[in-house]
């Protein structure tokens, strides 16, 4: 690996440094209303839809050409690049996974503790290669959404097609969500996955609110707020 | 509120309505009873409401003529409450429920005493088209006296004047096939589709689906009709690839078969939408459909008869008074007359007959007519008079008798006596219009078909009519006409629909007559001198006003339609343009289609407001974007600026002790202590919306060359350079600084309202123009956070909470260090934008809080002063540093802004910009050039956008020579200062020039450098 | 509100996912120094508006981020064919054909194309303040 490039370890020690995810704001003010669920509370009534933050994950940028890239991933990872447009991979046991985003650019979500240890080893393994990886993971965040209306609760949200027929698992885009544009995906039959930049957490997060408050939508609180 | 009425016109049995719940409404003020199934067009009839509204120009007594959209009169305004107002509801569609408030929209103070009725005195017995504008011109000034009156009767409706209690949503869908309207095509042609595997959506806009079926007397498999209907629709039910939307119009077609819906969700439970389960629902929702083909199965609006005094109350259409009858058990009056050009009328007068009322006569145009429902007609009695149509209707509140003659319909003339038949009821009907509205939204324009007489939409890839919408009638042809839409559109989209002529059902075979071509009736009066005949019953227009129109000189009949306002505003012609178009035809000697075609635009029926907003409103109007540090923000008490779509704190006002107490700081206030604490001690901005752009590749560096207007050769890794970019038009268009992280790795920030824009800028040279590049781009703006430390105490500040050697000579001024801040990884910047000794602080955006409390721990000893967006704006325009788009406006050169020393004339190559620098325009002498400006008076803060003279006495319009670009009172100089742009500016320092104000007054200032602290620039180097 | 295919993205998507960025295939010169300003006008400022086949460049900006363009009607809104950066049309070619041959400007190799002149917008995106 040459100088080129300044590669990185922004992540603090989580044992000393305190982190916020980025929704820890709007759970605070805007409130988490109880999954059904999970709360089993008086009222008995299960919410059919049912988000949660999976925070602090290690969000890794990929710019490259699909064959090197892919061979490296295989290597460092044991998964290779999505093949064709639009889609996704996930390992054995479902912590990692690569998202097509462009001909050139694919997203990898990893255990936040993984993220710069991956990176020094993809970089190794691509040697003079002209990529781009990028840590993105303190930018964006996780918003996992669950429970028999979810799709509904995209339907009102999304321009794109979310019919859980025509959106298989294994599929993932970028398009709008309201009035900014998230990162949608389905890593498998029993839920679907937001990727939200940080800054649009907040508008996201209410929306999905008031979206999903018909279907007694509530907040996962087994949500991993703690890094892993 | 008076007593409630009985509901003298209901049918003791017959019809979809459930007589054994009542339901109370009011109308008017009045209060009346209906039941479960009603609409409350029905309601209103069965308690023998004649007047529902009074009309728009001439303040006529008017009743309800349709039974669904197409109706023109019964337009109401529904609400029981002021917040729950909603204009503009058709009775006929509106489905009744227990409490419910309407009143007539036209027609104030209320339809039976209408104040209006003068004007249409006045008026009488003629008022030409544009009535309004010829009679209240005079005096020209009083026009906005009349208007403000006239406005309000002409009945509009009115929206509420209190919040909405109500929420709306939006519902994005997809399908393979959308069918609109579920009468005997649609369903055919979704239940075909369906089986075939595609995904279907079945829209219908009424509260049942079933559309002709729910009132037709025609069996299906020997059957009444709702037994296959009942089927049918179960069977939809079944299929999980099938939608089904009941009370949804399908409202605007848009391009590429993108459909939208409204679907009314609770309009039929009540005045506001009821919780469910203890959840908020959407009163309405409006679906955003994106289809892959579209059957357009919308039928056929019956066009009345055009003859004198039609829009009396009690002539109505003859399928509304089946529909009445047969639906809703409601007979809308005692004796008929029924006034018809085609057989499928005749049903009405055996309908009503059957209902034990009586029919005067059917009173049929055609010479000889023959046909199954003609012969039913004459073995029942009922008296049948040929050759003739009613000319006139007496009674003014009432139909009170029928004027009867024969006619030649050919030579428009009456030919025969007149007979007056006593009766309260007309029925007519003139045939039958496709509704085609959706159809014409795709910018096909319909055609002429003599064959049906009336106009059927033309070929449009992927849309198909079908059934009534397309002209065809008779009901087993209707069914096998939507089997045949739906095979052709499942095979179109790659399905293979086996059809089953088994699955129709069987419909008894009925031989109908062929209908004549009549609109208007001939009087013995010329259509000038006669009883006013209407066209268009929502407008008042008539078609002696067509007449005038054509006689004006206005032949096309787009321009007719507009002078006389036929088929304006949410009417959109359903039952008056074909019969326009044919008076329009008759004056003007020609034929219909050689008249013109008739369009028709979105919305096909009001869709409210609330449902085009949907979610998107109040806190979710737009996407509010925090920084990781919002929180703290918000705590601390700041006023918030929108920059784009950011938060960002303006300024922070303190308490301050007052007499009596304590008060918040005024912004002037704040902003001089804020700018105060950072020339003298040290603050702190959140800088995290600054755009940030990691770029990495062995052709960075090359890149940068070419779209920034300086120098990047020789940046070395820790070392940041600002940088100016211009379009190739050579005006700047951002600015920023660039960080050389490695040799083949910079971090570029942009301003923050440019983010996106400079980002997509990058990707746009580099994909299109410049792809053999080795470069790549990405947003880093909401990974890092930053926090701007500065001012004279920032180093001794940060020294005990960071690894960095923050020496001057080791950590020089436009350097950057990596290490850490309060044990967080950090790339820390010496990069300043206020002018003081500053650092700039990235860290991870989850780390942004611990760092900043750890700063305000350590800063309490040096009083760290947080400062807003204002008190940036003041110390950077002290200094003269741009704001890209305050300073700047797109035609602004970096030359103009002083900054040559930003522009790498001799960079090899001709970098974005280079070539428009040198344009003879770029070149000119007297461009206006960015200055400083000092008022003579201290005290004086220019205003932002003032113009600038040269010469105060010249006389106005004087030449204007610049205007002021950011303004502010500086607390350092004790002063106002600014920065304007000039023309000439830079030649001109030291001169004075003028700025006259609205009122009057006329400040000086002096043209001066834009550096107003420290020109040298010694202190950020310290 | 078009359905336009990425044809990056291999599927069809919703217009509110893209940005319209004008005539496609103009090309900036290889050596802006050696047009006359008449010429480095023409290339800024002025572009075609015709009745019927239109090339326009488009970006999908909500989606994979790459320009692309499409041959569009304009009257009927019909989109003919959408292709990548540094294709040609096969839908109304001959009539791009003839506009190179009669515009002032060179066109680059490859196909490669550019819009000029920044974005007006861009420039004056309010509240662009640092």
């Amino acid at each position: 690996m040459s100088n080129s490039v300044h590669v990185y370890d922004a992540r603090a020690d989580h044992a000393t440094v305190t982190a916020e995810s980025p929704l820890a704001y709007s759970f605070q003010r805007s409130g988490m209303p109880a999954s059904g669920e999970a709360s089993g509370e008086a009222s008995g009534e299960k919410s059919r839809a049912v988000i949660g933050e999976r925070a602090f994950l290690g969000h890794l940028i990929l710019r490259g050409g699909a064959i090197v890239l892919d061979e490296a991933l295989r290597e460092v990872l044991g998964v290779g690049l999505p093949g064709r447009p639009n889609s996704l991979t996930v390992d054995a046991d479902g912590q990692r996974s690569v998202q097509w985003l462009s001909p050139d650019e694919w997203l990898l979500i990893v255990p936040g503790d993984e993220t710069f240890g991956l990176e020094t080893r993809l970089r190794a393994h691509l040697g003079g290669a002209h990529v781009a990886i990028v840590d993105v993971s303190a930018g964006q965040t996780l918003i996992e959404l669950s429970g028999e209306a979810a799709h509904e609760v995209l339907m009102k949200s999304t321009v794109y097609d979310v019919d859980p027929h025509a959106f298989t698992v294994g599929k993932g885009v970028t398009t709008l969500f309201a009035k900014t544009n998230v990162i949608l995906r389905r890593p498998d039959a029993s839920r679907w996955e937001l990727i939200v930049r940080r800054s649009f957490a907040d508008y996201v997060y209410r929306w999905l609110l008031d979206a999903g408050e018909e279907y007694g939508i509530g907040v996962a609180r087994e949500s991993r707020h703690e890094p892993q | 509120m008076s007593q409630t009425a009985s509901q003298s016109n209901r049918l003791a049995q017959g019809g979809q309505v459930d007589r054994t719940q009542t339901l109370t409404f009011t109308f008017n003020g009045r209060s009346y009873t209906g039941h479960p199934g009603d609409t409350l067009a029905s309601a209103l009839l069965a308690n023998g409401v004649d007047l529902v509204n009074r009309s728009f120009k001439y303040s006529r007594p008017r009743g309800i003529v349709a039974a669904g959209a197409e109706e023109p009169n019964a337009v109401v305004q529904l609400g029981a409450t002021e917040a729950t107002q909603v204009p503009n509801v058709r009775a006929t569609q509106q489905a009744l429920y227990d409490g419910l408030v309407a009143c007539s929209t036209n027609g104030w103070p209320d339809a039976q005493r209408d104040i209006m009725r003068w004007v249409g005195k006045l008026g009488s017995p003629f008022m030409p088209p544009g009535f309004y504008y010829k009679t209240f011109m005079a005096p020209a000034s009083m026009w906005m006296t009349y208007e403000k009156y006239i406005r309000k009767t002409a009945g509009l409706g009115r929206s509420p004047t209190q919040p909405d209690p109500d929420i709306y949503d939006h519902m994005h869908r997809h399908c393979d096939l959308l069918v609109v309207g579920a009468g005997p095509a649609g369903l055919s042609a979704a239940l075909t589709a369906a089986r075939a595997g595609a995904r279907v959506l079945l829209a219908d806009e009424q509260e049942t689906m079933g559309g002709s079926l729910l009132d037709t007397r025609e069996t299906l498999d020997d059957q009444p009709a709702a037994q296959w209907l009942k089927t049918t629709l179960a069977a939809l039910a079944e299929l999980d690839n099938v939608t089904l939307l009941p009370r949804t119009t399908a409202h605007g077609y848009h391009d590429h078969h993108f459909v939208t819906l409204h679907e009314r969700r609770t309009e039929h439970l009540g005045d506001s939408a009821p919780s469910q389960a203890g959840h908020r629902q959407s009163r309405s929702r409006l679906h955003r459909v994106r289809a892959g083909q579209v059957v357009l199965a919308t039928g056929a609006h019956e066009r009345p008869l055009v003859y004198a005094n039609n829009d009396v109350p009690g002539n109505l259409l003859a399928g509304a008074v089946s529909t009445y009858i047969r639906r809703y058990g409601v007979v809308p009056g005692q004796k008929l007359v029924l006034s018809t050009s085609n057989d499928h009328a005749y049903r009405a007068a055996l309908d009503w007959q059957e209902a034990g009322r009586e029919v005067a006569a059917i009173v049929d145009a055609r010479s000889a007519p023959q046909g199954d429902l003609v012969a039913q007609a004459k073995a029942a009695g009922i008296r049948v008079i040929t050759g003739s149509a009613v000319l006139e209707a007496k009674g003014t509140q009432r139909v009170s008798a029928a004027r009867v003659a024969a006619i030649d319909v050919d030579a428009f003339t009456v030919t025969g006596k007149v007979e007056t038949l006593e009766c309260d009821t007309i029925a007519s009907s003139g045939g039958y219009s496709p509704v085609i509205h959706l159809a014409s939204h795709t910018g096909a324009r319909p055609v002429w078909s003599d064959d049906i007489i009336g106009f059927v939409p033309s070929t449009v890839a992927g849309v198909t009519a079908s059934g009534g919408a397309r002209g065809v009638y008779p009901l087993g042809e209707v069914l096998a006409d939507g089997v045949e839409a739906g095979t052709n559109a499942a095979t179109a989209l790659g399905f293979s629909a086996a059809v089953n002529d088994a699955d129709l059902p069987r419909v008894a075979s009925r031989h109908e007559g062929s209908a004549c071509a009549l609109f208007q009736i001939p009087h013995e009066k010329a259509t000038l001198r006669a009883p006013k005949q209407f066209v268009d019953l929502q407008n008042d227009v008539t078609a002696a006003a067509i007449e005038v129109a054509t006689l004006e000189g206005f032949e096309s009949i787009e321009h007719v339609k507009r002078y006389t306002a036929m088929g304006f505003g949410t009417d959109q012609g359903k039952l008056g343009n074909i019969n326009g178009m044919a008076v329009a035809a008759r004056c003007l000697g020609q034929s219909i289609p050689e008249t013109g075609t008739t369009v028709f635009r979105p919305n096909y029926t009001p869709v409210t407001f609330g449902a085009v907003v949907g979610r998107h409103c109040r806190e979710l109007f737009d996407p509010e974007r925090y920084t990781p540090m919002q929180s703290w923000h918000v705590a601390r008490g700041a006023e918030f600026e929108d920059v784009g779509q950011w938060k960002r704190p303006w300024y922070y006002p303190q308490k301050r002790r007052a007499e009596g107490g304590e008060r918040l700081e005024t912004m002037h206030e704040a902003v001089a202590r804020e700018c105060r604490a950072v020339r003298e001690g040290v603050g702190i901005l959140d800088a995290s919306t600054l755009g940030k752009i990691d770029i990495q590749g062995p052709d960075a560096r090359e890149f940068l060359g070419r779209i920034y207007t300086n120098k990047w050769q020789k940046l070395a890794p820790g070392r940041v350079r600002y940088g100016l970019m211009c379009g190739d038009d050579g005006m700047v268009m951002d600015d920023g600084t660039t960080s050389c992280l490695a040799e083949n790795h910079f971090l570029m920030t942009t301003t923050t309202g440019n983010a996106a824009p400079v980002l997509e800028w990058l990707e746009l040279w580099h994909q299109t123009e410049w792809p053999e590049l080795e470069v790549y781009f990405n947003s880093v703006t909401d990974h890092w956070a930053t926090m701007t430390v500065t001012g004279p105490e920032a180093r001794k500040l940060l020294t005990d909470l960071t690894d960095i050697d923050l020496d001057r000579e080791a950590f020089k001024f436009m350097d950057w260090r990596e290490g850490h801040v309060a044990g967080v990884p950090a790339r820390v910047f010496r990069i300043s934008f206020t002018g003081e000794l500053a650092f700039e602080i990235n860290v991870q955006a989850h780390y942004a809080m611990h760092v900043w409390e750890a700063l305000f721990a350590r800063g309490e000893a040096f009083d760290l002063t947080p400062y807003g967006t204002e008190t940036m704006h003041v110390l950077r325009a002290e200094k003269g540093f741009i704001i890209v788009g305050q300073d700047t406006d797109g035609s602004v050169t970096p030359e103009d802004l002083g900054m040559h020393w930003a522009i790498g004339y001799d960079k090899p190559f001709p970098w974005v910009g280079k070539r428009a620098l040198t344009r003879s325009d770029t070149r000119r002498e007297g461009r206006k050039q960015l200055v400083g400006l000092k008022p003579k008076d201290a005290s004086v803060v220019l205003e932002e956008g003032a113009q600038i003279v040269f010469e105060p006495n010249h006389a106005i319009p004087m030449p204007m020579v610049g205007h002021v670009t950011s303004s502010y009172y500086s607390p350092t100089l004790e002063s106002g200062f600014a920065l304007a742009v000039v023309k000439g500016g830079h030649q001109r320092m030291g001169e004075s020039v003028y700025l006259p104000m609205v009122d009057g007054r006329v400040h000086e200032a002096e043209i001066v450098g834009t550096q107003f602290v420290d020109p040298k620039g010694e202190r950020q180097h310290v | 509100m078009f359905h336009i295919y990425c044809p990056y993205c291999e599927e069809l998507r919703e217009e509110e996912e893209f940005h319209p960025k004008g005539e496609a295939h103009i090309a900036r010169p290889e050596e802006p120094e050696a047009c006359s300003d008449e010429e480095w006008g023409d290339y800024l400022f002025f572009r075609d508006n015709p009745r019927g086949i239109h090339h326009e460049m488009w970006l999908h900006a909500v989606g994979c981020r790459k320009f692309f363009n499409i041959t569009r009607n304009t009257v009927s809104y019909e989109i003919l064919e959408t292709y990548k950066m540094g294709e040609q049309p096969t839908v109304g070619a001959e009539h791009l054909a003839r506009e190179e041959k009669t515009a002032s400007v060179q066109a680059a190799e490859g196909g490669q194309q550019t819009v000029g002149a920044s974005d007006a917008a861009l420039a004056s995106v309010k509240g662009a303040q640092a």
